[in-house]
């Protein structure tokens, strides 16, 4: 059986397909491990070798990979939530009921999309507080630091603005709350102290794109849940991966 | 040949004090621990996603305003704050002061000590700030998600909302100028002072620069928190009061 299994092995390894796909042969070899993290597209952000203390769970508790794991969730499941929602006033919570009642799997599309952001705005809390309980900021990760609580505000932003999409009671107050605090802006916001712009042009007007949430609300929430956000996140994301390669891989006692 | 090798190789292993491997190869050491990270959190998240439905209400409508509005949940501390602080305060300066801060930190962190482990004897002192900082947080959150009902009022999780609750005070005494301005600029003095005098080394350590912008930080903190309880207490509705802002 074993040995049927191996010559199997062997066979499929030496097929034209499989060494087209894999530039390396069987990973059972140090020489073939090596190659598999060096020459795998999904592996090459990997350092070849990883100190043995990084690998333990209780060390990092897989938080930041898993705070990637659930942005790789949100984008995929919002994709496809994106082929049944239109962000405008008239079809927003229509297709919300949509998604619940006719859409195949719509509700459980949507449940995930909205657990697994919730799950990710946590799980980037606890690895900036695994981060920081490390003392994993120090140099030369200073700047590596700074770029991920620009990701824990993206990440809280990326929530934020989606919180609005499906149109209802909930959705549409919590904005007001959120977004009324740009009013208070001192200078820029229409009723904060030392105020000098007027309603129709502070912070919260361009925020919601009106003086109250609107329409206009709506699409510019959209947008920005949808491309903008995402954009700037893979974006500081890549720099952060890069970053804790470049500056010693996972922390380490000196 | 090939048993000759097989031979030597043990004597040579056994001539070597035996030691733990510092590094060990990424594939699979690290990938297939991040392959079972993956394959939890995806049957974690797909029983969540059957069991629990996300949250629809009824549809948006503007001219009718719930009571209370809450804020997503990681916003609801900040809303919390809006009990103790004017907007500008709560909504604005309050989240701009934690994200500098937070970026400030490793520019401040003169300890170079406890990297890469979980370690408190170390690095005590920061350790403690930021847990305060992130307990508040949290704490924050949970009490204005969980005990705060209609108009904000004090609410236990189990009371029903329907419950007729006295109105509590949003603060009545306001502190004249000539009081209130003296005691907000003395604490901060003081609390930039003292530690200069009875810890000498801290400030040493830090430089001037860095142990200035660590107490701001720090003094600012504990005095958005220390709000809460000059209200509950003293019945505080601001220390400074202007014409064009208060505090």
């Amino acid at each position: 059986m074993i040995k049927g299994l191996k010559r199997f092995t062997e066979w499929l390894v030496h097929t034209q397909i499989w060494s087209s796909i894999f530039r390396q042969g069987w990973p059972d070899t140090e020489r073939n491990r090596i190659l598999t993290i060096l020459n795998t597209c999904l592996f090459h952000l990997h350092p070849l070798k990883v100190r043995t203390h990084g690998l333990k769970v209780k060390y990092t508790f897989c938080l930041g990979g898993v705070s990637l794991f659930l942005f790789i969730v949100e984008t995929i499941t919002g994709v496809l939530l994106m082929f049944y929602y239109r962000p405008t006033v008239e079809y927003a919570y229509q297709d919300m009921k949509d998604l619940e009642f006719a859409v195949t799997f719509g509700l459980f599309l949507r449940n995930m999309h909205r657990w697994a952001a919730h799950g990710m705005v946590l799980t980037v809390i606890l690895h900036m507080c695994r981060v920081f309980y490390t003392g994993s900021y120090k140099p030369p990760r200073e700047y590596n630091w700074c770029i991920g609580v620009s990701l824990l505000v993206l990440t809280l932003l990326l929530s934020f603005t989606g919180y609005l999409l499906p149109w209802d009671q909930l959705a549409f107050w919590a904005v007001t709350v959120g977004t009324n605090m740009a009013k208070a802006t001192p200078l820029m916001g229409a009723e904060g102290p030392f105020h000098i712009l007027s309603e129709m042009s502070d912070m919260c007007f361009y925020l919601r794109g009106s003086v109250d949430i609107s329409e206009n609300t709506l699409l510019r929430f959209y947008v920005l849940h949808c491309i903008a956000l995402p954009l700037a996140a893979v974006g500081l994301m890549g720099i952060h991966f890069w970053r804790v390669r470049k500056d010693g891989g996972i922390s380490g006692p000196l | 040949m090939q048993e000759r090798i097989d031979e030597e190789k043990p004597k040579e292993a056994a001539s070597e004090i035996p030691k733990k491997p510092e590094k060990l190869l990424a594939f699979p050491h690290l990938v297939f621990k991040e392959f079972i990270a993956l394959m939890l959190v995806s049957l974690v998240l797909i029983i969540i996603s059957m069991v629990l439905n996300a949250p629809l209400e009824e549809i948006a409508t503007p001219t009718k305003t719930p009571n209370p509005a809450k804020a997503p949940w990681y916003f609801v501390g900040l809303q919390e704050m809006l009990v103790y602080f004017d907007p500008w305060i709560a909504g604005v300066m309050i989240p701009i002061l934690i994200i500098i801060g937070l970026m400030a930190i490793p520019f401040v962190d003169k300890n170079l000590k406890g990297v890469g482990i979980y370690c408190f004897r170390e690095r005590k002192f920061a350790f403690v700030i930021f847990t305060i900082g992130i307990v508040a947080w949290f704490g924050l959150i949970i009490f204005g998600c969980y005990f705060r009902g209609p108009s904000w009022l004090l609410y236990l999780p189990w009371e029903s909302w329907d419950i007729h609750k006295p109105v509590i005070s949003k603060g009545t005494y306001i502190l004249p100028l000539f009081v209130g301005l003296p005691a907000m600029i003395g604490y901060y003095i003081l609390g930039m002072w003292l530690p200069i005098l009875f810890a000498r080394n801290f400030y040493k350590t830090l430089g001037s620069t860095s142990y200035f912008i660590t107490m701001f930080f720090i003094l600012s903190m504990f005095g958005f928190l220390g709000k809460i309880p000059l209200r509950f207490v003293f019945d505080i509705k601001y220390i400074i009061h202007t014409p064009w802002f208060s505090i």
